[in-house]
């Protein structure tokens, strides 16, 4: 998995790339919301456009890391889910957890 | 795959690592493309073999590189099935809490199984003679989906 960080104002971007599945990126994602926590970063959103596949390691990863940030008075949303990564998370009812968006613009106007 | 046309087979031993995974995924997703399996239905498949083989090295064999985790896969028409087996000491599907409740919505672990049914028609667990999980997965390929190749 690859990812690349950009911050906009106080909201930190993290885009990811490629597999986030069991033994690789499960733990990258962990790493980079605890970096960011660290870094006073509590307003992040995740790119998941170029995530061409995630398992159930790589989805429970991303739910830990939401309770992470909203323990730390934060916020956590997704952005640019693939249609296939948006049936993953509807099929589990996470679709309801998640604040999603397909708009950068947007998604980051949502930030309080 | 017209009707007439033989079973393709896959039989795979591997290790107990996550990087054994992939091996399986891209056996089976070629043998999805040698069969008229479309892209859509292979990419479900390949994710529920991944959930049952990530299942198999971590909670079957516990990550211990010894022992094997067994896969074999069979395409006849209209239908793909896959096997999985690991050598550890079993579980208790029924055990397994559904991961949909509201009080379960939030944890971490616990969705590969239900992954598993949700992308495959027909999911059943037992033991092998040796007292492991096998697990057993089938696909009822749509029609659509049999006539078209490499379709994304």
């Amino acid at each position: 998995m690859k990812s690349e960080i950009r911050d906009r104002g106080d909201i930190r971007i993290i885009g990811l790339a490629g597999k986030v599945t069991i033994g690789a990126g499960d733990v990258k994602i962990r790493e980079l919301i605890d970096s960011s926590l660290a870094q006073g970063k509590k307003k992040i959103l995740l790119d998941l456009g170029g995530v061409s596949t995630i398992d159930s390691s790589g989805i429970g990863e991303m739910v830990a890391c939401y309770t992470t940030v909203t323990r730390n008075q934060g916020q956590l949303k997704l952005m640019n889910l693939s249609p296939k990564i948006s049936d993953i998370l509807q099929v589990t009812q996470l679709i309801t957890v998640f604040d999603i968006f397909d708009d950068e613009q947007e998604a980051v106007g949502s930030f309080t | 795959m017209s009707d007439d046309a033989p079973v393709l087979r896959a039989s795979l031993i591997l290790g107990s690592r996550f990087c054994d995974i992939e091996v399986a995924e891209r056996a089976v997703a070629d043998l999805c493309s040698l069969g008229e399996c479309n892209a859509e239905e292979s990419y479900w498949v390949v994710t529920a073999l991944r959930e049952a083989l990530a299942n198999a090295i971590r909670h079957g064999n516990r990550l211990d590189t010894a022992r094997r985790v067994r896969v074999e896969c069979a395409l006849e028409t209209g239908r793909l099935t896959i096997r999985v087996e690991d050598e550890g000491d079993g579980f208790d599907v029924s055990a397994v809490p559904d991961p949909t409740a509201a009080e379960n919505l939030l944890r971490p672990t616990g969705r590969g199984i239900f992954y598993m049914r949700q992308f495959m028609n027909r999911v059943e667990f037992g033991r092998t003679p040796a007292g492991g999980t096998s697990v057993l997965m089938v696909r009822e390929l749509r029609p659509s989906a049999r006539s078209v190749c490499h379709e994304e």
